[in-house]
């Protein structure tokens, strides 16, 4: 750097109060006064400090000093750049200066809204904005990518968010392909029985949606599958499926159900009848499941264990059953991915004090939804573990694995309504006195708590307090035989013993199991629960950080069914939008390898999240596809030979703006990094 | 003798200094063999202690620029090194930081990582040492005949460039004698006319990419599942890049120039050519390449792979510790703050 030279670029600096949000913390003015005296030697010709930057006025003034002034540099000291990096680079191409000029740097979320102190947080916005001005001089104009968009949408998760989304795609008439773990799609709602507040039987209203998808002209339905691979980005994904082999020649079978019928070997049902009840070796999960073929499991299948028995073949009126069936990989091309991969429910075996697994007569809310089903093992008698007796008392506990620093600090959202749904079902079908354990009723929207004054109506009693334990030691004559509820009853201010003949756990909701790996398949994140983040918890629910993924459901966080719906619906929208663009503006934020000093070492190959770099076996070095990059930097980052340089987040960007953070206070001419 | 076998009449000044450094640098000049008669043709050589006596004072007397090249090699770890620093960049036109010492702070360097009472227990109170009266350097002494001192060490150990400014920079520990005979070629074709020197600041005597262009091994996509020391590999691969089976070798992230000798022969490139075109910290660039290629998502896993390497500091920062972002750690940099 020469240090005698002329500043190169005219900067202006902006500084906004956001109403009080920055400037009750921050001395704007000053900080807009300081720039013009000690960043004049870097370019900086103008400073002001305006109460909203965001405004049609503070953009105008931005444009009008970029005209009249020969602005080539703009740093605008405001809000994160996720919120109006966009505003403000649109002003400046508005003013013929290309936006990729223009840098926004945080003085509300980094400096205002963590500190308290005025004056050192002045100092530290000046840093903020001198770090900017530094890093902004090294800006260089970029020209953003388009991207086109193919029609095609991939669909991960058969339950009712995912077939939701399916659905709204499909209807417009653009090609969906809804991709599923189980045997069928359907997800938990096939499960229950009621769904709450309405009492709608669940199988009732959502058959009807599985049929739709299932027959659609346009959504290709691959159950018994699931993603292995995602290759691509936005706008043009490739997906490879991989399908499990269901041991039927999906093309022969009627869904007679003759095989099931047939087949001698009984397993016990864990998935869909929650242990439960029984399935054959060759099944369907329920009797309306869609697609109608059933599934062999060669876990089980007496043929596949023992090379005997082949009953479901001799039988088979199509002759669809097919023993040497291979998995089968299937590759489609999509331009957009909704994922609506749901939850799992809480293990209520981490909660040894409620007794679950060991005190027969404590049953789990999915084990409980499966008794009332009228499909269900029980033909919807609700009675207990001996499969006749009725109960006579029935213990309803709230928050399961919820709202307890032991297991999941957040609130589960569902557990309050199903287990008011539990008590009323149980007073209908048995006609039981029902306790219900509460910590705090939770009741919001649309008719929920007319359902709880219903069902307090009804004579179901509510304890307010966490049950301490569930037990069946007896103290008094009156407890043998029954468990015990013991509880601090916080509302009459005393423990409580309450003998009960059955109690029902309300587990919470958690992420799938292998929530974090599926991130990762689809390059998104997640929550330090699990949960997949969503692009803003407000204003942008069923987006995320990675272009052309989508979120839908529970997935995202605990959510009831029409609240699922609407992601469903609300995702499929956001993808209508783009396939109705046809493409995709992204920015040019894009890594580029030096060919003279890549050495061919391959240490990038393997880490492209894209796939983005190539290598050239004959002059032994990588190239990066800049069509498929998307400037993760992941490359930047390992490449030994410092030969990636991202474009808008170069060495010498970040150094000098580094530089300017920390040394900014410091005479000017002493800052230049020289370690180059 | 030059190449148009006349000399000029009055030839150029060359010198050549040791500062901290282990004098292998001055072997490796001698070793460009009969070339060495080019520079004595060329040049007059007016100073360089471990070829020809001269005092610090006939270098004093000297005017000013009066030296045409300098050749200087090691580190600044004491108030000597420092002196001389300066005075052969005040009397020098070009001055070179010859060999990983002068650029990089090199195995001396190592010793930022420690304070300079952990330097002085090291040298004078290890297990091998003998020294029942715990005697220790002091710096300044008197005797009867009046007081006597020597040079002050300091508590870091500095690069050249941190002290003085610098004009070309040759890596290499020490640099190859190829390189440095192609340098004086280099130099001696400017002095006939022949040919332009480099821009300041420029690496001189190296390549344009990493150790793994000129390292002839197979390469593939890296997946490092483990790392181990060279002795514990029952067989290393001959053929195959030594990464790859699990010996972290420092190829990928050193400047070419040496012809990757280290690796061409079975051991692994430890990094003597310092950091590429436009690395700022070798150390950190090294670092995240490989834990990059670590192929695992499991933390624990991971730290186990992790394990493999016995000394970070000293295999990701051998050689450039002193000219790394960091410098110095905390004991030895509380020292110079105060």
């Amino acid at each position: 750097m020469n240090d005698q030279a002329e500043p190169k670029e005219r900067i202006g600096v902006y500084v906004c109060h956001c109403g009080s949000n920055i400037a009750a913390t921050v001395d704007v003015a000053d900080v807009a006064v300081w720039a013009k005296e000690r960043l004049g030697d870097e370019g900086v010709v103008i400073t002001h400090d305006y109460k909203f930057m965001c405004s049609s006025l503070g953009q105008e003034l931005i444009e009008r000093d970029i005209k009249e002034e020969g602005l080539t540099r703009v740093v605008v000291a405001a809000c994160s750049p996720h919120l109006h990096e966009k505003t403000f680079r649109t002003a400046c191409a508005r003013a013929g200066l290309n936006p990729y000029l223009c840098e926004l740097v945080s003085i509300r979320e980094q400096v205002s809204w963590v500190h308290s102190d005025r004056q050192a947080a002045t100092e530290k916005a000046k840093a903020v904005v001198a770090g900017g001005v530094e890093r902004v001089i090294h800006n260089e104009p970029l020209e953003p990518l388009h991207i086109p968009i193919h029609p095609a949408t991939l669909v991960v998760g058969g339950g009712i968010a995912g077939i939701q989304a399916a659905l709204e795609l499909a209807d417009s008439g653009h090609q969906v392909y809804l991709v599923e773990r189980e045997p069928s799609i359907g997800g938990h709602m096939a499960q229950f029985d009621k769904t709450f507040p309405t009492m709608d039987c669940a199988a009732c209203i959502l058959t009807p949606k599985m049929v739709d998808a299932g027959g659609h002209p346009h959504i290709d339905l691959f159950t018994w599958s699931e993603v292995v691979r995602v290759d691509g980005f936005v706008g043009n994904f490739t997906v490879t499926i991989r399908q499990k082999p269901r041991y039927i020649d999906t093309d022969l079978c009627t869904g007679c159900g003759i095989c099931w019928e047939k087949c001698p070997k009984r397993v016990i049902d864990d998935v869909y009848e929650a242990g439960l009840g029984y399935r054959k070796a060759v099944y369907t999960p329920f009797a309306q499941a869609v697609p109608k073929y059933p599934v062999i499991d060669p876990e089980n299948c007496t043929y596949f264990i023992n090379g005997k028995c082949r009953a479901c073949e001799k039988f088979c009126p199509t002759d669809a059953i097919k023993f040497d069936q291979e998995e089968e990989f299937i590759t489609v091309q999509v331009g957009n991915i909704i994922l609506a991969t749901g939850f799992d429910l809480f293990d209520a075996r981490r909660v040894p004090q409620y007794g679950y697994g060991r005190l027969a007569n404590v049953f789990t809310s999915l084990e409980f939804e499966r008794l009332c089903n009228a499909a269900g093992p029980t033909n919807g008698q609700i009675v207990m573990r001996d499969g006749v007796t009725k109960p006579e008392l029935v213990a309803v506990i709230h928050c399961v694995g919820s709202r307890d620093r032991n297991y999941n600090n957040y609130c589960s959202v569902i557990c309050c309504m199903s287990s008011l749904k539990f008590a009323h079902l149980v007073k209908e079908r048995t006609g039981a006195r029902v306790y219900n354990f509460y910590i705090d009723m939770r009741t919001a929207f649309k008719d929920y708590d007319e359902f709880y004054q219903r069902v307090l109506e009804e004579g179901t009693i509510f304890v307010r307090g966490r049950v301490a334990e569930v037990t069946d030691a007896a103290r008094l004559p009156s407890e043998d035989g029954k468990l015990i509820v013991q509880v601090e009853d916080t509302l009459a201010g005393r423990q409580r013993r309450i003998p009960v003949d059955m109690v029902i756990l309300s587990a919470g909701l958690e992420p799938r199991h292998d929530a974090k790996a599926v991130a990762h398949q689809f390059g998104i994140s997640c929550s330090a629960n699990g949960w997949f983040i969503e692009r803003h918890p407000k204003l942008d629910p069923v987006a995320t950080m990675t272009e052309g993924i989508f979120i839908a459901g529970t997935v995202q966080g605990p959510k009831d069914i029409p609240a699922s719906v609407s992601q469903g619906a609300a995702a499929a929208a956001r993808v209508l939008g783009r396939i109705n663009k046809g493409e995709i503006e992204l920015e040019p934020v894009r890594a580029t390898i030096d060919a003279r000093h890549c050495s061919g070492c391959r240490i990038c190959n393997g880490l492209c999240p894209f796939n983005a770099i190539i290598f050239h076996e004959d002059a032994m070095v990588s190239e990066i596809n800049h069509a498929l990059c998307q400037g993760c930097g992941t490359c930047v980052a390992a490449c030994p030979a410092g030969a990636i340089s991202g474009s808008s987040f170069s060495n010498e960007q970040i150094m000098s703006q580094i530089e300017g953070l920390l040394l900014f206070d410091r005479p000017v001419r002493s800052r230049h990094f020289s370690a180059v | 003798m030059s190449k148009n076998g006349q000399a000029p009449k009055e030839k150029p000044k060359f010198a050549m200094y040791w500062a901290a450094a282990c004098g292998g640098c001055e072997i490796a000049v001698l070793n460009i063999g009969e070339k060495i008669l080019d520079v004595d043709a060329n040049f007059d050589v007016v100073f360089w202690p471990v070829a020809m006596d001269a005092k610090y004072k006939d270098v004093e007397a000297m005017p000013d620029k009066s030296i045409l090249l300098t050749l200087f090699n090691g580190g600044i770890r004491n108030e000597e090194n420092e002196h001389m620093a300066k005075l052969l960049r005040q009397k020098s036109q070009i001055l070179v930081a010859f060999g990983s010492c002068a650029n990089e702070g090199c195995i001396p360097g190592l010793a930022n990582l420690s304070s300079m009472q952990e330097v002085f227990n090291a040298a004078y109170e290890s297990v091998s040492t003998e020294n029942p009266q715990h005697i220790r350097p002091q710096f300044s002494y008197q005797v009867p005949e009046g007081m006597l001192t020597i040079p002050l060490f300091y508590p870091v150990l500095r690069t050249l460039d941190q002290v003085v400014d610098v004009d070309y920079f040759m890596p290499g520990c020490p640099p190859e004698s190829h390189q440095i005979a192609a340098v004086i070629d280099l130099v001696i074709a400017v002095l006939h006319g022949e040919a332009e020197l480099p821009p300041k600041g420029a690496v001189i005597g190296v390549g344009d990419s990493t150790v793994c262009e000129e390292c002839q091994r197979a390469r593939n996509i890296k997946k490092i599942t483990k790392l181990v020391r060279i002795h514990e590999v029952a067989e290393v691969d001959p053929d195959l890049c030594l990464l790859e089976q699990g010996i972290l070798c420092n190829g990928p992230a050193t400047r070419s120039g040496c012809g990757a000798r280290c690796p061409s022969v079975g051991a692994a490139c430890i990094g003597c050519y310092g950091p590429a075109v436009g690395v700022v910290d070798y150390g950190a660039r090294l670092m995240t390449a490989v834990a990059s290629v670590i192929d695992s998502t499991e933390p624990d896993e991971i730290e186990a792979i992790l394990d493999g390497i016995p000394d970070p500091a000293g295999t990701f920062y051998r050689f450039n510790l002193a000219h790394s972002l960091l410098h110095a750690a905390r004991p030895a940099m509380e020292e110079v703050i105060g």
